[in-house]
């Protein structure tokens, strides 16, 4: 059975420092500004605190017309910035809005789970787990586009 | 009837679950010595030119080549150039101009074709902007036909560093002209070895000039192709390719109307390459390209949360609309006689559905997330040279699929192989279409017979018939018939009327060609508007200038002349600017933002034309306004209304229809539709019940068609006042300065020719104002004052 890692939140630890964002935005941009810069976001609601990030689905992988994105063999999804043309397609379709792209940056981003956010979290709010892979595709594909009669 | 073989389960189903990085099409693989075919090419001709990034848009200069001089220079792009024309189609009109004559005709040794990017193609980030704009004089229409079509070269040729192409002359043998934007020089060079059908050309030259062996390389690679068919019709077409890494196949998108293929291959141009470096997202160089990639976004999400409730263009691509038009009463079937069948539900889109591979991002060009170029993958050929090898088809879109109705064509499996053969041999699909189905409406009425016709029997929906016409056409076939019929529907019209062999009422009317062109497939004949819509156009009878059926006959938005005049002038003007940019014009209207119903004009999808403001101010650095987009395209749309009386054509009397897209031609055609066109002649014509129970089906015809003929005439005369032309369609002296053209032979050229239409009493309305009816305007000079 095919796994990948994916990070789960749970809230009830969750004290909103905003350290895990940091961590995350200096992975990928190389600065500690967290917030649009960062691939992991935490916000806070009305009941609590939340998270949307990437599940690895992997719809993206189809939506690119270069093949930039690709699944590693450990299951987590990828994005090769060298390939990228830029189009958005993957940031536009995410079902979960997970695909990101920073300010004055053409090439989006994605978790690439890490584990940089679970380290810097000092509650213990975040957790990197293994999933079966099949529950999340199957349930992304069967929404995706109407099917003729 | 045997359909060719499925290959595919082409059921909903994703494709990546199962192989990853791509997958098996099944399609037949073909070994070529390619390091043979390379070192046979011959280097005619070589200019080396300096790499330079894109600026705001624009690579700032422009390319001319002379197949019979082998000469190959640069040009620049001036402002003045950008002021005045824009880019895309601009540039090509421009250019075009200044290289030929007005009695240039097609095959003529300075007749150009050329081929435009525009400022805005080669952006990624919103859908649609990859669009390659070409134009040439056209062996149908002996004037300017322009055409435009996706696929990789426009934006490789302007990543290589130019806006344009123009090619002119024509080289002694079989040659390729190749961009090469890696090592920064143009060749024309010998090509004695490729194939010529568009398939196979593609693919070939794909490989030989990929930078390494690679698909990534291999997606750096455009090759314009047409095809044998394009050698000995008018029919011909272009075929600009873009490598597909996931099926491994050098895909085809067209351009098709006006045989623009036919002047390629008369220039002795086997192909046509663009190969780029590198290109990213920001290779367009906007000088915002946050705003470009955020309103792109919105657009992306629109596509993902809307589409599969609007026009689901993303599963079944363009054939949407079949069942639309089946329903509506519009889809040409028995050529235009008329507009559903029962068997159409055959052709359906699930049918297609079924056929095409989907969760692919079958876009035309990078970005594009409506993705309608479709794809039924290992179709087993069923006749002709390739019979039994397996191919990747591209499409059918709806024109071809309405065009297959048309023939009475009606298994999806046909509709496939027809529209194989047409890219492969370079054939336009629209002009095959509509005229082979005239020439099966003229065969129903033993105007051609069998033996007129080469010895094929061309009933409706013989489907062997059709492919072998085409198959003899392209094997060059000198059969009287064959050598005519290709040639277009009106050289068909003139050979019938002179051998005598029919009714040249008939004849002239049920053929659906206007100045030469094919009609595309939509059935106008209870749309006033849509019939000035084709008829009151630059080039011919095309949707691309207006598609006004729904607003006009549906939703009646436009009941009143002076309303139809108003749509067709904004939106043709506002439709050309698409081709000025480089863009496609589906994202903009086939789908719509929410709140669109209730927005104020909610045809002109308002908030798609505020994207469109910000992304070409975005690319441009200065602040955009919808009403700026209207002025560029406005100065490009009488520029070649311009043209085309310079051309000695451009007048009312070239703007006449024939009645087949107006109403019935033939008493059964009127019984077909009998409660409607009763209705007709008592609601819109004012004739009493009684009266109208007792006239014949023949006078019945005969007053439907006097008041519609007049209807079409009032409609001309209303719009060439709101063009601001005069009553015989010329684009006027002060309408041109007031664009802001200056050059004095343009408008004296215009003076004169409106000169001339005084003396000939042409500057005269065309309609015949009744009672309490009115002309336009009551100054018979009104233009004089514009």
């Amino acid at each position: 059975m095919a796994t990948v890692k994916i990070i789960v939140f749970h809230p009830e630890k969750c004290k909103g420092h905003g350290d895990c964002m940091k961590a995350c935005s200096k992975v990928h941009h190389k600065n500690d500004k967290g917030g649009e810069w960062s691939a992991i976001r935490i916000e806070k609601s009305s009941s609590g605190f939340a998270m949307t990030n990437c599940n690895m689905c992997g719809l993206c992988i189809d939506l690119c017309p270069v093949q930039a994105i690709k699944r590693l063999n450990s299951g987590t999804v990828v994005l090769d910035k060298k390939k990228c043309v830029g189009c958005q397609a993957c940031v536009g379709f995410c079902p979960r809005g997970v695909m990101r792209r920073a300010p004055e940056v053409i090439v989006p981003f994605k978790c690439i789970a890490c584990g940089a956010c679970v380290r810097a979290c000092p509650e213990g709010a975040l957790e990197l787990k293994e999933v079966d892979l099949d529950d999340i595709r199957e349930e992304v594909y069967a929404k995706h586009g109407r099917v003729c009669p | 009837m045997k359909g060719p073989e499925k290959t595919v389960d082409c059921g909903f189903r994703p494709i990546t679950l199962k192989t990853g990085q791509g997958f098996e099409t099944g399609n037949t693989r073909h070994e070529w010595d390619l390091a043979k075919m390379m070192k046979d090419h011959k280097v005619l001709a070589e200019h080396k030119y300096e790499k330079s990034k894109v600026v705001r848009g624009y690579a700032g200069r422009t390319l001319y080549v002379n197949l019979s001089t082998n000469e190959i220079k640069e040009k620049p792009v001036t402002e003045e150039m950008k002021r005045m024309f824009t880019g895309g189609k601009g540039f090509d009109l421009k250019l075009l101009r200044d290289a030929i004559k007005p009695t240039t005709r097609w095959n003529s040794e300075e007749n150009e074709l050329v081929m435009a990017a525009g400022p805005l193609c080669g952006t990624t980030q919103y859908s649609g902007m990859g669009k390659c704009l070409a134009v040439t004089v056209s062996p149908l229409t002996n004037m300017v036909c322009d055409s435009n079509a996706g696929g990789y070269f426009a934006p490789y040729m302007k990543f290589s560093g130019f806006d344009a192409i123009e090619i002119q002359g024509k080289a002694k043998k079989d040659v390729a002209v190749i961009i090469d934007g890696v090592e920064g020089k143009v060749t024309i060079e010998t090509a004695p070895h490729e194939e010529v059908n568009a398939h196979l050309v593609a693919e070939q030259l794909t490989y030989m000039y990929a930078a390494e062996d690679t698909d990534s390389a291999r997606q750096k690679v455009a090759v314009v192709s047409a095809g044998k068919g394009a050698e000995t019709s008018y029919w011909g077409i272009l075929n600009i390719s873009f490598y597909d890494p996931r099926r491994k196949v050098a895909r085809l998108k067209q351009h098709g109307r006006g045989g623009l293929g036919t002047v390629f291959r008369d220039k002795k141009l086997k192909a046509l390459v663009a190969r780029v470096e590198h290109f990213d997202g920001l290779s367009n160089n906007p000088a915002n390209p946050d705003k470009v990639a955020a309103t792109g976004l919105k657009h992306h999400r629109e596509m993902r949360d809307l589409d599969k409730s609007q026009c689901n263009m993303r599963v079944v691509g363009t054939g949407n609309i079949v069942e639309v038009m089946d329903a509506y009463d519009l889809l040409p079937t028995e050529n235009y006689r008329f507009g559903s069948h029962p068997k159409a539900a055959n052709l359906h889109s699930h049918h297609f559905y079924r056929r095409f591979t989907q969760v692919i991002p079958d876009g035309c060009w990078f970005g594009c997330t409506m993705a309608c170029a479709k794809v039924v993958d290992g179709f087993s050929i069923m006749t002709g040279p390739y019979k039994g090898m397996k191919f990747s088809v591209d499409g059918p879109e709806y024109e071809n699929t309405a065009a297959c109705a048309n023939m009475g064509l009606w298994d999806p499996d046909w509709v496939i192989e027809w529209n194989f053969y047409c890219d492969c041999y370079g054939l336009d699909t629209i002009s095959f279409g509509t005229g082979m189905a005239y020439y099966m409406e003229m065969y129903e009425y033993g105007i051609l017979n069998k033996e007129r016709c080469g010895g094929l029997e061309l009933q409706w929906g013989n489907a062997e018939a059709i492919l072998e016409f085409m198959h003899r056409i392209a094997r060059g076939d000198k059969d009287e018939f064959i050598q005519v019929a290709s040639k277009g529907i009106r050289r068909t019209k003139d050979w019938l009327i002179k051998n005598g062999w029919g009714d040249p009422y008939i004849i002239e009317n049920c053929g659906m060609e206007q100045k030469g062109l094919e009609f595309s497939e939509y059935v106008c004949k209870e749309s006033l508007a849509q019939q000035g819509g084709y008829g009151l156009t630059n080039k011919g009878p095309q949707h691309d200038e207006a598609w006004l059926i729904f607003m006009d006959m549906v939703n009646k938005q436009i009941p009143t002349f002076a309303d139809k005049a108003e749509a067709l002038h904004y939106f043709p003007i506002w439709r050309t600017w698409f081709g000025l940019v480089g863009l496609c014009k589906l994202p903009w209207n086939d789908v719509t933002p929410v709140g669109n119903s209730t927005a104020k004009e909610p045809a002109k999808v308002p908030e798609h034309v505020q994207n469109y403001a910000d992304i070409m101010g975005a690319t441009l650095g200065r602040e955009i306004k919808p009403k700026d987009l209207i002025d560029m395209s406005e100065k490009v749309y009488n520029f070649q209304r311009a043209m085309n009386v310079w051309m000695g054509r451009g007048t009312r009397k070239e703007d006449r229809l024939p009645f087949r897209a107006m109403g019935p031609v033939t008493e059964m055609e009127y019984l077909s539709r009998k409660d409607r066109y009763d209705k007709q002649l008592v609601e819109s014509i004012g004739l009493a019940k009684e009266k109208v129970a007792k006239m014949t089906t023949l006078q019945k015809l005969d007053t439907t068609k006097e008041y519609r003929l007049d209807q079409y005439q009032k409609l001309s005369d209303a719009v060439y006042h709101r063009r601001g032309w005069t009553q015989n369609g010329i684009p006027t002296p002060q309408k041109m300065r007031a664009l802001g053209f200056t050059e004095d032979c343009l408008l004296d050229m215009l003076q004169e020719r409106i000169d001339a239409d005084e003396k000939a009493g042409l500057n005269v309305w065309g309609g015949k104002y009744q009672g309490s009816e009115k002309p336009p305007s009551a100054d018979r000079k009104y233009w004089e004052k514009c």
